[in-house]
């Protein structure tokens, strides 16, 4: 077990160490190969008021005439063992895990990520565990009564799911219950958990429901063919063939085998959302990560893009492993490959 | 494996055997794979129903500009006078659809819906389809590379496959629509600026992040075949190969290459949208569904005008549902197993 857990940490890390490489290169690299000057790439990084003396200092700032390796060691150094900003007149400490300052209101990423993530967590958590529920339940009944008319009017609705837009149905349900039967007057506002729980939930309603429907979709599908499969190996034959009753045949053995793979697709769904559901957050107004992602790249504040992605990135890589160690508890056969 | 298919109802299987034997050879010969899942395909209502209006929203991309001639307005023409100057949303009934405006007009400057749609739609569908063209053959090169050759380029192509699944793709989108300047030179081969360039950035994203989701079906099909009789037979008989793969391998793998490009495309067409809508695929005035979705939320037209948000959502479900059921169907069309 132990082995199991070292080579799965190491390839956790490998895994940040290349993310961090494509972030990387997303934002000096590859403007750099299709034609960006270090002048061109500073000037993108004073946000409104370019001058030629302030685009100057922020290429000094940034080191942009430097080889490009030395720019991703320092791209490293600066998340793991923090950077110091040279303003002119005064260096600025900016402590690990430093993703820089935004441009636009001068406040350090981490705070403005730490400020922001409440939202996105709130939103992911409760809607996450309403579509793992309905979308488990739903594909786990339609692969039991197949071709029955329940399996075929929730299948029908699981492909329209995934075929509608989160923003189109998100608008739809707003449009219907904010405006129309103002049952949200105020449309949603996020309200703090702390201060206020009841407003909390209330409030949250609407995304949550919006944002559960595509997942569940997406999980019913998932469910109903991974079961289907599952009732067709030998082992439920066996199970059945000793005698089991029905019951345990499903809930002990075919459910088992169906619900791991399932388990693994939610670990890298909650790590990406945990990033930002960029899209429910925009189409609600929700401040979370993925709306502060988006006003970033309208605002050209990439130093917020940067460092958004750089931890939605941790989170993916820590979602991968907490699944990858779950794994190895749930199914044996993983540990000793 | 010409195995009988049974095609219920067909004349052949209801005529007795003295008849049958009496029929011209014709009558009996054995399909090709390839009729076996024509026959299923057009057994499937649902499916085809979906192949036709994926062949209709073809044909009206590709014949856009006379449709538009024909049936609606140039789609950047502003219509003022059929706007309500006080809350600046169409005067006409239901968002002023009509025989005139067939999907209605746009809130603020009225222009016409359906030419912004049709047009939309010819952004959309290349997009998707050339990203689509893109992941599909990075997948199959490298899958096929992955289980057939096996050892260590197996190890490297699947860490890979698993590296990108475990992307956070739409944020890497964001970014480097967000990173890369509005004028470019691809490697200094040519210049690309402005609107040209967003649609060749939108197909290389989206095209190159999603081809391990093929990659991994066609490795894992290779790897199967690879086992089978007739590539020991091919082998044996002193086969290289570069024969094996294109010749033996991958007529056999035609089937589910197209089953799942038919399911990219869809992925693709919601991804082009999402793109749109969140301010970084084409830039206005250039018609895109999300674009429009996009107009309706942060401009907050969609509580005064509706129909400004259900015409291109639902062209974007329509689309989407289309393929989706086509691909189903071809699905089980090709490999029967599946359901």
């Amino acid at each position: 077990m132990i082995a199991f857990i070292v080579r799965r940490l190491v390839a956790a890390v490998l895994l940040l160490v290349i993310v961090s490489m494509v972030t990387f290169a997303i934002f000096f690299l590859v403007p750099r190969l299709v034609g960006s000057t270090p002048d061109d790439l500073a000037s993108r990084y004073v946000g409104r008021d370019a001058s030629p003396t302030s685009v100057q200092a922020a290429k000094k700032r940034l080191h942009l005439d430097d080889p490009v390796p030395l720019q991703y060691g320092r791209f490293v150094k600066g998340i793991v063992a923090g950077d110091e900003f040279d303003y002119g007149p005064q260096t600025v400490k900016c402590s690990a895990p430093c993703f820089g300052y935004s441009f636009r209101t001068s406040q350090n990423v981490l705070d403005l990520i730490k400020d922001r993530f409440p939202v996105t967590a709130s939103l992911v958590f409760g809607a996450s565990i309403l579509w793992l529920t309905g979308g488990v339940a739903v594909g786990v009944l339609s692969a039991l009564k197949r071709r029955s008319f329940f399996d075929r009017a929730a299948m029908s609705i699981a492909l329209a799911g995934v075929s509608l837009p989160i923003y189109f149905t998100g608008l739809v349900s707003l449009s219907l219950f904010a405006y129309t039967w103002k049952i949200w007057p105020d449309g949603v506002q996020y309200a703090n958990l702390l201060d206020n729980p009841v407003k909390w939930a209330y409030n949250l309603v609407l995304p949550w429901v919006t944002l559960a429907f595509l997942y569940a979709a997406m999980y019913a599908r998932l469910t109903r063919s991974g079961m289907l499969e599952t009732l067709n190996e030998d082992y439920i034959r066996t199970a059945r063939a000793k005698g089991l009753p029905e019951r345990t045949v499903i809930t002990k053995h075919a459910l088992r085998a169906t619900l791991t793979p399932i388990l693994t697709i939610f670990g890298l769904d909650i790590g990406l959302l945990l990033g930002g559901a960029v899209l429910t957050e925009s189409t609600f107004s929700l401040p979370g990560m993925g709306k502060m992602v988006v006003d970033a790249i309208t605002g050209n504040d990439l130093p917020v893009v940067l460092g958004v992605v750089m931890f939605t990135a941790l989170f993916v890589v820590l979602a991968n492993l907490i699944v990858d160690l779950l794994y190895g508890v749930v199914d044996p056969r993983v540990r000793h490959n | 494996m010409t195995a009988p298919i049974e095609v219920s109802g067909s004349e052949v299987e209801a005529q007795p055997d003295a008849v049958l034997a009496g029929v011209d050879r014709k009558a009996i010969q054995g399909r090709s794979l390839g009729q076996i899942a024509w026959l299923r395909l057009k057994r499937d209502k649902v499916a085809l129903g979906g192949g036709v209006v994926v062949l209709l929203l073809i044909l009206a991309a590709v014949f856009a500009p006379v449709l538009v001639k024909l049936l609606g307005y140039p789609p950047d023409e502003f219509h003022r006078e059929l706007i309500d100057p006080v809350f600046s949303r169409p005067t006409g009934a239901y968002g002023g659809i009509g025989w005139d405006h067939l999907f209605g007009v746009e809130p603020i400057n009225g222009r016409d819906l359906f030419s912004r749609i049709l047009y939309g739609a010819r952004i959309s569908l290349l997009v998707a389809f050339l990203a689509t063209l893109l992941s599909v053959s990075i997948g199959v090169v490298l899958g096929m590379a992955a289980g057939y050759f096996g050892g260590w380029v197996d190890t490297v192509i699947a860490r890979a496959m698993d590296v990108f699944l475990a992307f956070p793709l739409l944020l890497f989108a964001i970014a480097l629509v967000g990173a890369i300047p509005s004028q470019a030179s691809i490697f200094g081969l040519f210049e690309l600026k402005d609107n040209s360039l967003r649609i060749a950035l939108l197909i290389f994203i989206i095209g190159f992040f999603n081809w391990p989701y093929i990659g991994r079906i066609i490795r894992g099909q290779t790897l199967s075949l690879r086992e089978r009789e007739f590539v020991d037979a091919a082998r044996s008989m002193g086969a290289r190969s570069p024969h094996i793969l294109f010749k033996e391998l991958l007529p056999n793998l035609i089937g589910p290459i197209l089953v799942y490009s038919t399911l990219l495309i869809p992925t693709n067409i919601l991804f082009e949208a999402a793109l749109s809508f969140l301010g970084v695929g084409v830039a206005p005035p250039t018609p895109s569904w999300g674009g429009m979705l996009s107009d309706a939320v942060t401009k907050q037209l969609y509580p005064i005008a509706p129909h400004f948000m259900i015409v291109p959502g639902l062209a974007i479900f329509i689309t989407v549902m289309a393929f989706n059921l086509l691909g189903d169907g071809l699905r089980d069309a090709l490999d029967p197993r599946a359901r």
